[in-house]
């Protein structure tokens, strides 16, 4: 270790702050919001890591990401052993390093924060990872696997099956992604917008695979163009990993109007066929100076802040409980706000109100409050009589989540699904029909990159041992 | 990349188009359609696979040339390529023997008919085909679903092919004639037509199926843009449809939201106007 300050001298630096572009010129571009640390910037936050013997930090992390270990190396401004440590955990660290909520993982747990603020994991993850995509030149080359002969299908190419196919390929294995749209990346390419996942970090990490002999074949909707029982019969192992891309309607009067979005229609006219990020886009977007949007997680600070950026002029959150219940990031709520969004807080939607010619004109609210704490512990907001209001509004932006979407499983009737319409799997990942294994959303209902990426990483060892069975 | 086998004119700017796409061809449904992006940058559009040979790997595509989009796919030549299509798509087309059926068309719904009329005929129903278009030359493939039907009848608005009138007329004849009423009754075209045949059978209670032509983007549920009111519930047309009961459809609502993009499908319009004037100019 690089031990060369004391502990007091780490206590004693202050957690970094990530350069960004100012909000009032980000709100007009798609460009991403944080800059990135420099190198001095970085190598002084590393420091100001205690090396901590119980390691807590790497058990708030979905993979157990060798923290310290990295850290470590960082600070001893050893980039390329940084970079390898971190490969071995993680395979998408520029992207986990970009959109963790790190505040309740592996910067929760850091003893740093419990005086004072914890080492910016999430920060110098990112770092090294940028690092290795600049520099790829310096970096250990991956060791070429023999081939097994055993072939793999993996059924999406989001996260977890980004992640499955890297691990599959790195042992031996034939691995074919197939993906249903005409591009890879899945909520990372369509969801998540450029301001805060640079599309070509995707692209890099795709490209990665490729490297490693993995076929991407876009444009087959399994289910539709192939079924899981053809998959069975031409590879020896599947892993499905298709997401949770099915919007919940809000079911209030109203929804149907023309200027009525939800959330994936929104995010994916813009990010994924780029409607209003670039002049040659084909695919129109409507753009209003008002735009309400329901919901109070990631999903709705993405829509929001890319309305802003369309030009809306009051770009509006509406939640129906309260900021401190709001699941979204707390970088994300931070940004949004500077950026002009405006947070209309204990509200709920009632209906959306028309113009005569059908268009959106305004969004019917009630105002909340806090009841007593629900199942999951978070205070249920409960309606205040008589306090019903017309929010004036152009478009209406749906953003209250998603759940599984049964055209793939719809069509393999010996998967077994819980009643919200999800695979059931046991700990490794496996599902009622054997050789298919199955993680990420589509598992767990809409949950986090890392955890889709856990779930492919667990569930590709658990493939490997099947294969060797 | 999927081949262009071949492009031909059928009519004032509609083309048969034949692809390479074994998958598709293999796994395709009457009924059922896909989602077409000619290249980086593109929309994302609907078009009903026409027809499908399994045995050659091809599928048949009816384009009408109606905006920017149709447009650029149908300029693509023969050994030309599209960059992205993925199916096929929706729920396919219910077949039984029903019996006597009528089968309705009005323009480029004529055209998404057709694998519908095919499947009806192999499942041994009596057909009426009921085609109509503004005039003569805008009515296609006649002579491909005159053998598949028993009667295959024509209306133009202008009279200058089959009967004057739209294609409701010849329609509210057989229903008003207890020999030829149909036991049900299949209609594809623009939002009106489909809505007044619909008005017409619900009153004899003869079971009407339409195909919806909403907007759409990604085509397997996942963004909920083509969405349509049917009965109480609100239907998702790519994986519900797109072919729903027409006595539950509200029409209304789906021909305003038809209209979202007007403004903006208006100025790409006039922009690959202006690039076909100026091609014809050079
Ligand atoms: C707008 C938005 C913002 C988010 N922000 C964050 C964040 O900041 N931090 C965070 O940790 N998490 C965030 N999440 C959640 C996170 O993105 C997801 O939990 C994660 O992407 C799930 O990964 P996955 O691999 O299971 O599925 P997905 O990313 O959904 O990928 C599934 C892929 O499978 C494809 N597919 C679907 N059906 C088929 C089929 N039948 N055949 C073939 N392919 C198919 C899809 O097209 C897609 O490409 C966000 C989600 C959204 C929607
Ligand atoms: C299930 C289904 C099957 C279809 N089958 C055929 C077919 O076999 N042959 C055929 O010629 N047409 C078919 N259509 C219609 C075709 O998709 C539209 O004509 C086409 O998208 C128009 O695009 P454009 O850019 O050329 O015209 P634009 O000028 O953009 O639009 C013209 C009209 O098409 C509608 N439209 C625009 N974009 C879309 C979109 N992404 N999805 C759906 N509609 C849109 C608009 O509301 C407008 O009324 C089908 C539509 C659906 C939903
Ligand atoms: S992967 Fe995410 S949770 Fe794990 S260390 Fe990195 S930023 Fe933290
Ligand atoms: S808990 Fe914090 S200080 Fe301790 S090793 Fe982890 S990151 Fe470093
Ligand atoms: S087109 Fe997206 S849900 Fe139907």
């Amino acid at each position: 270790m690089s031990n060369k300050l004391s502990p007091k001298e780490r206590m004693a630096i202050e957690r970094v702050h990530m350069p960004e572009l100012p909000a009032d010129v980000r709100n007009k571009n798609f460009e991403e919001v944080n800059l990135g640390l420099n190198s001095g910037q970085a190598r002084k936050e590393a420091e100001r890591c205690l090396q901590c013997k119980n390691r807590n930090c790497v058990a708030g992390c979905p993979v157990g990401v060798s923290i310290p270990e990295f850290i470590d190396a960082l600070a001893c401004e050893d980039l390329p052993r940084a970079a390898q440590i971190l490969r071995g955990d993680n395979a998408l660290p520029a992207v986990c390093g970009r959109v963790c909520p790190q505040e309740t993982q592996c910067e929760a747990l850091c003893v740093r924060g419990l005086k004072g603020e914890a080492v910016a994991i999430g920060y110098l993850e990112r770092y090294v990872a940028d690092w290795a995509m600049q520099h790829p030149d310096q970096l250990l080359p991956d060791a070429k696997p023999e081939p097994t002969g055993k072939s793999v299908a993996v059924v999406g190419c989001g996260p977890a099956g980004l992640t499955a196919a890297g691990e599959l390929a790195r042992q031996g294995h034939k691995v074919t992604i197939f993906e249903a749209l005409h591009d890879t990346g899945g909520v990372l390419r369509y969801g998540i917008p450029e301001f805060r996942l640079p599309k070509d970090i995707i692209d890099r990490e795709v490209s990665v695979l490729s490297a490693l002999g993995v076929t991407i074949e876009c444009n087959v909707i399994i289910g539709k163009t192939l079924t899981i029982s053809e998959l069975s019969d031409d590879f020896d192992a599947v892993f499905i990993a298709n997401g949770a891309g099915l919007p919940t309607m809000l079911n209030i009067a109203g929804e149907n109007l023309k200027g009525v979005y939800a959330a994936n229609e929104f995010l994916t006219r813009v990010n994924l066929m780029e409607a209003g990020r670039r002049e040659d886009s084909s695919t129109p977007i409507l753009k209003r100076s008002e735009v309400a949007v329901i919901g109070g997680g990631n999903t709705a600070m993405d829509c929001v802040r890319t309305a802003r950026r369309l030009g809306a002029e009051r770009a509006m959150i509406v939640y129906r409980r309260g900021e401190a219940e709001m699941p979204a990031r707390v970088e994300e709520i931070k940004h949004a706000k500077e950026e002009g969004v405006e947070f209309i807080m204990l509200t709920a939607p009632l209906a959306i109100v028309a113009t005569e010619d059908g268009w959106v004109s305004a969004l019917r609210c009630q105002k909340m409050e806090l009841g007593p704490a629900d199942d999951s512990g978070r205070r249920r907001p409960q309606p205040i009589v008589g306090s019903e209001f017309d929010l004036p509004a152009g478009i209406v932006i749906n953003a209250v989540g998603t759940s599984a979407n049964p055209l793939l499983t719809a069509t393999a009737p010996n998967l077994s699904l819980n009643k919200w319409g999800n695979i059931v799997t046991n700990e490794e990942g496996e599902t009622s029909i054997a050789g298919v294994f199955a993680g990420g959303d589509i598992v767990r209902g809409g949950a986090t990159v890392i955890l889709a990426m856990g779930d492919g990483k667990r569930a590709a060892a658990a493939i490997n041992d099947y294969l060797k069975r | 990349m999927f081949e262009v086998l071949s492009n031909e004119i059928l009519a004032e700017n509609l083309h048969r188009m034949v692809l390479v796409a074994p998958r598709i061809a293999r796994a395709r449904k009457a009924g059922q359609f896909v989602m077409v992006r000619l290249a980086q940058g593109e929309e994302r559009i609907p078009l009903t696979i026409g027809d499908a040979d399994p045995e050659a790997g091809t599928i048949t595509l009816f384009i009408q040339a109606i905006g920017a989009s149709t447009r650029k796919i149908v300029d693509t030549p023969v050994g030309g390529f599209i960059r992205d299509v993925a199916g096929p798509l929706g729920k396919e087309t219910h077949i039984t023997n029903w019996g006597r059926v009528a089968c309705v068309g009005g323009g480029v719904g004529t055209a998404v008919l057709f694998p519908l009329v095919k499947a009806l005929a192999e499942a041994g129903n009596e057909i009426t085909t009921i085609i109509g278009g503004r005039s003569g030359r805008y009515i296609i493939l006649a002579d491909e679903l005159g053998p598949l039907s028993k009667n295959l009848l024509i209306a133009t608005e202008d009279g200058s092919l089959g009967t004057k009138g739209f294609v409701t007329g010849p329609l509210a004849e057989m229903l008003a004639d207890p020999q030829r009423a149909p036991r049900a009754v299949f209609a594809v075209g623009p939002v009106p037509m489909m809505k007044a045949v619909a008005n017409m059978t619900r009153e004899p209670g003869i079971e009407t199926i339409v195909s919806l032509n909403p907007i759409m983007i990604d085509g397997t549920g996942m963004c909920g843009g083509c969405r349509v009111q049917v009965g109480k519930e609100t239907k998702f047309a790519c994986v519900d449809g797109p072919e729903f009961d027409a006595h539950l459809v509200d029409f209304d609502g789906l021909s305003d939201r038809l209209t979202s993009y007007r403004k903006e499908e208006a100025v790409r319009h006039a922009a690959t106007d202006c690039k076909l004037v100026k091609e014809v100019a050079k």
